[in-house]
């Protein structure tokens, strides 16, 4: 089987698997990486997203062979380290909103969350509700509410 | 039922103050039991109030002339045969208790909690509550259903916790050479009136029962209460937030390696033939492969190559349970069954409001899809995952499996998600059958695809109605419901087995009494009467969300601005004028009043009101609409936009909230629920098969649904005993929303959603393969 190598949440990890494998079952059931979650496989609920090299992604629909050994893949254990701190100030937003309900939506929704304020940050505008509007992460549990006050809150504090 | 009541409380030494005898407080029945360290416990259930010489009984059912509602027939189920729920206090301090119950987003872990926290005086994060396993000894007692958590669990948690208080401060006392009367509790510290103190942590062996002991307590007033009633971050939110909260897949149990199921393309079809068994064996990663009972199993070292796996498998199937079904079939057996209406004699002028509403099959998948881990060995299995009715999922499986119940063990999880899906176990029925196939253990999940198309659904129905009225009032109100069979196979049968001759029912069916126990009007409208038939059995049906209140609540409301109109009223002075309950007033005028009800509203918007009463609980929704062409014709990628509600203002009396920002969540989560429901989510049906298999075919409420404006109110204690809110508002905002588009439109509507008879607004994926391929796109879609 071929060797596959990658940052992962700041260190440099190496897989022995077939090429097209996604990269969401590497980080599953390879590395035991959980907080990604499984609810589609197909890049349409957003369960999964994490950041690579700072953009959000689905790795349910990334072959492992298309990761360079370079690219820094960061899953929700990682969103910390990202700023240095115990927790990334989106997710004391989510704790301070109480946005959780089953949980399982919530590790890509808060990686979908720090990726849309970037992005709007970088096309110069607050976030609102056009952006919110362009979320595609489903929850099932119906927090959109306490999601958008959660990222409201946080968007100036990272 | 039957035990004495006594009408007056004791009063012990330790009691808080101005709560003296003169509060009528009931003393409980609680235990200590022996163990190496403190272990309170109670039975869950009225039989705790404590025996006393002579006073009046506890009215264990209510009277004939009451309506016993499911929640009542829930409590009373578990009456003799409840055992004992047990909080231990650790020699760390903390208290930790095992709450037979899943915790599956509702918030249970945290209000039980909080139950702890207040009762015992020790802060909340040191109260730790884990979901109990299967016992099968708690018979009825360990199903979460019905928004009964609480309203069965409320007082035997407070009188266990307690138990271990006064245990612990008698611990104090004798540790001290002082009075109890002189012990105060305070945080997790026990203080003497000279300043001496213990922590619980260091009390908690010595206050330890050698032998189990039965003993009386009196709870705490709940005017002394500072955490039940108090908004609380769920206990699990950073577990959450971090990604640290396990859910059934995420367990590492050795040896369990990722496990599909290639599944039929029509409903229930099953395997005739495998063509290509060994070439599937041999692909990358796959260890096993065999044909089981709902189709063909793999099992690999990833989950992407079981999918691979299942795509690659030739299978020759057989028909299935609804082979050419489709919802037009559905519908026309559904008009054959429709009970009659009895029309009353009429006065002279009567008018007659006669209406035929239509609800869609519904998908009750929740996020995390179907799944459990099973290690099945010749002589035991162990399972694991998210189960409502684990008892029966023990039994069940131990049946299947042939072994003894007490040889299965049944290990339950976080839940990603329920809405009625997790009272059913058939991912753990299929893993302990693939477990045993293969002789490994395993760890099965279906696919999003499987979920949708495989899954239980809730079932399609239509409701009748036929209300007649004249000079202002209304004479009678006539409804009529007819469904698709109801699957209640997870538990709740042996419920109502047990209680059925107890209930004021006589000899209705199993769901008819299910119907009768849940369906209220909650108007003074004559004469009533609501029933139900129902036909088929060939789907996989549950509950979603509550079983027919959602649909019937929703005819009903529309009904009721139907006669308003008629009668030239406005929808809100006449449920104002017509509603029996002024609990049900209250919330309605909240509502009214923070929503501005009447406010001027640009054409082709409108503001619409209901509200709904069940699980001794009441909630009112006023929800403003846009069905205006810019609004409606929105373009979204792969969604669907159509209407959009604006603002929805909600007001909920659950008698008594223990955790209000749960109880605002679960809310929350309801209206979207019934936003779906009237507007984007159902399921369609055709030559057997559902044709919706992802989360952009099944339009669950999205961002670009959900109401930029939000306002949820939870009312002050009112009947002082906390009542359901678990699927509470997703009637109640159904019925809103589908009366606001009737106002904004002009136009009743009749089907539910209203786009299911549009053009579908997906491509439906193949069924053969039954599950799509992975993209590989994904680097290109970053953002």
């Amino acid at each position: 089987m071929p060797l596959h190598t990658f940052r992962l949440n700041g260190e440099q990890v190496t897989v022995d698997i077939e090429d097209d494998v996604r990269l969401l079952w590497v980080l599953r059931d390879v590395l035991g990486v959980t907080g990604p979650k499984y609810g589609c496989g197909i890049g349409v609920c957003q369960a999964c997203t994490s950041h690579i090299n700072g953009k959000a992604f689905n790795p349910c629909s990334v072959r492992v062979a298309d990761v360079a050994p370079t690219d820094e893949v960061t899953t929700i254990e990682g969103l910390p380290a990202t700023v240095g701190q115990d927790l990334h100030p989106m997710q004391e937003a989510w704790l301070e909103f109480d946005v959780a309900q089953c949980g399982y939506c919530q590790p890509g929704q808060i990686m979908a969350a720090v990726a849309k304020v970037r992005q709007a940050r970088a096309a110069g505008h607050e976030i609102g509700d056009a952006d919110f509007d362009e979320i595609r992460n489903i929850c099932r549990c119906g927090t959109y509410h306490r999601i958008r006050e959660a990222v409201r809150a946080a968007a100036d504090r990272f | 039922m039957g035990a004495p009541l006594r009408a007056q409380g004791e009063g012990v030494a330790d009691e808080p103050p101005g709560a003296g005898p003169g509060f009528g407080r009931r003393r409980f029945l609680g235990y200590v039991l022996a163990a190496s360290t403190l272990t309170a416990a109670a039975r869950i259930g009225v039989d705790l109030v404590a025996p006393a010489e002579a006073e009046a009984a506890v009215p264990g059912l209510p009277g004939p002339a009451e309506i016993l509602d499911l929640n009542d027939m829930l409590t009373v189920a578990a009456l003799p045969t409840a055992n004992l729920i047990t909080v231990r206090v650790e020699p760390d301090g903390t208290a930790s208790f095992a709450l037979p119950r899943a915790e599956v987003g509702q918030g249970v872990t945290t209000s039980s909690a909080m139950l702890i926290a207040e009762e015992l005086d020790l802060p909340l994060d040191m109260v730790r509550v884990t979901l109990a396993d299967a016992r099968p000894e708690l018979l009825f007692n360990q199903m979460t259903g019905g928004s009964n958590t609480t309203i069965a669990t409320y007082t035997p948690i407070r009188v266990a916790a307690a138990v271990a208080r006064r245990r612990l401060l008698d611990a104090a006392a004798l540790e001290f050479g002082e009075a109890v009367s002189a012990l105060t509790t305070r945080l997790g510290v026990v203080t003497s009136a000279v300043g001496r103190t213990a922590t619980y942590g260091e009390l908690a062996v010595k206050a330890a029962a050698l032998t189990t002991l039965q003993v009386t307590v009196e709870l705490k007033p709940e005017s002394a209460f500072t955490v039940v009633g108090t908004p609380r971050t769920r206990i699990d939110a950073r577990a959450a937030v971090t990604g640290r909260k396990q859910y059934a897949m995420d367990l590492q149990v050795p040896g369990a390696l990722p496990t599909m199921v290639c599944r039929p393309p029509t409903i229930n079809g099953t395997v005739r033939s495998v063509e290509n068994l060994a070439e599937v064996r041999a692909m990358p990663g796959i260890t096993d492969v065999a044909a089981v009972s709902t189709g063909v199993a793999v099992r690999g070292r990833t989950f992407g190559q079981c999918i691979d796996a299942v795509r690659a498998l030739h299978v020759t199937w057989g028909p299935g349970t609804a082979e050419g079904a489709s919802d037009a079939s559905v519908y026309d057996e559904l008009r054959r069954a429709e009970l009659p209406l009895v029309v009353p004699p009429l006065p002279l002028l009567t008018k007659a409001v006669d209406i035929r509403f239509t609800f869609q099959f519904a998908g009750n998948s929740a996020l995390e899809t179907n799944c459990a881990v099973a290690d099945v060995r010749p002589d035991r299995a162990e399972i694991w995952g998210s189960f409502k009715s684990p008892i029966t999922a023990q039994e069940t499986v131990a049946a299947r499996l042939g072994l003894p119940v007490s040889a299965v063990t049944l290990h339950v999880v976080d839940g990603g998600g329920s809405f009625g899906r997790k009272l059913f176990f058939d991912a753990a029925l299929e893993a302990a059958e693939i477990s045993r196939a293969f002789g490994k253990p395993v760890k099965l999940m279906w696919h999003r695809a499987d979920d949708a198309r495989q899954g239980r659904t809730h079932p399609m129905s239509i409701s009748r109605v036929r209300a007649t009225h004249t000079l202002g009032q209304v004479l009678s109100y006539e409804q009529r419901h007819t469904s698709v069979a109801t699957d209640f196979g997870h538990g709740l049968g042996e419920v109502i087995t047990a209680t059925a001759a107890q209930l004021p029912v006589g000899d209705l069916t199993f769901s008819e009494t299910i119907f009768t126990l849940t369906q209220q009007t909650p108007y003074d409208f004559g004469v009533v009467t609501q029933l139900l038939s129902e036909v088929d059995k060939g789907f996989n049906t549950g509950s979603m969300r509550n079983i027919y209140s959602p649909n019937v609540r929703c005819a009903q409301e529309l009904v009721v601005d139907q006669i308003a109109a008629d009668m030239g009223k406005d929808p809100y002075r006449f449920r104002r004028e017509f509603l029996k309950d002024d609990r049900a007033r209250a919330v309605l005028d909240k509502v009214a009043d923070l929503g501005h009800w009447g406010r001027a509203m640009p054409v082709g918007t409108a503001q619409g009101i209901a509200l709904h009463p069940e699980y001794h609980s009441v909630v009112a929704v006023l929800v403003e609409i846009d069905c205006r062409p810019e609004t409606t014709g929105r373009r979204i990628p792969n969604a669907v936009t159509g209407p959009r509600v604006t603002k929805v203002v909600c007001a909920v009396d659950v008698g008594r909230a223990v955790n209000p920002r749960g109880l605002e969540a679960q809310m929350m989560g309801g209206i979207m629920d019934g936003i779906a429901l009237t507007l984007t989510s159902s399921l369609h049906l055709k030559d057997g098969h559902f044709l919706e298999a992802s989360w952009d075919n099944y339009f669950y409420t999205r961002q670009w649904n959900s109401p930029p404006e939000l306002q949820i109110v939870v009312m002050p204690p009112t009947t002082g005993e906390p009542g359901g809110a678990g699927e509470l508002a997703v009637a109640g905002a159904m019925a809103a929303v589908a009366c606001a588009y009737r106002r904004a439109t002009g136009t009743m509507p009749t089907t539910f959603p209203i786009n299911h008879n549009a053009p579908l607004a997906f491509e439906p994926k193949p069924t053969v393969p039954p599950v799509p391929a992975s993209p590989t796109d994904g680097l290109g879609r970053a953002y």
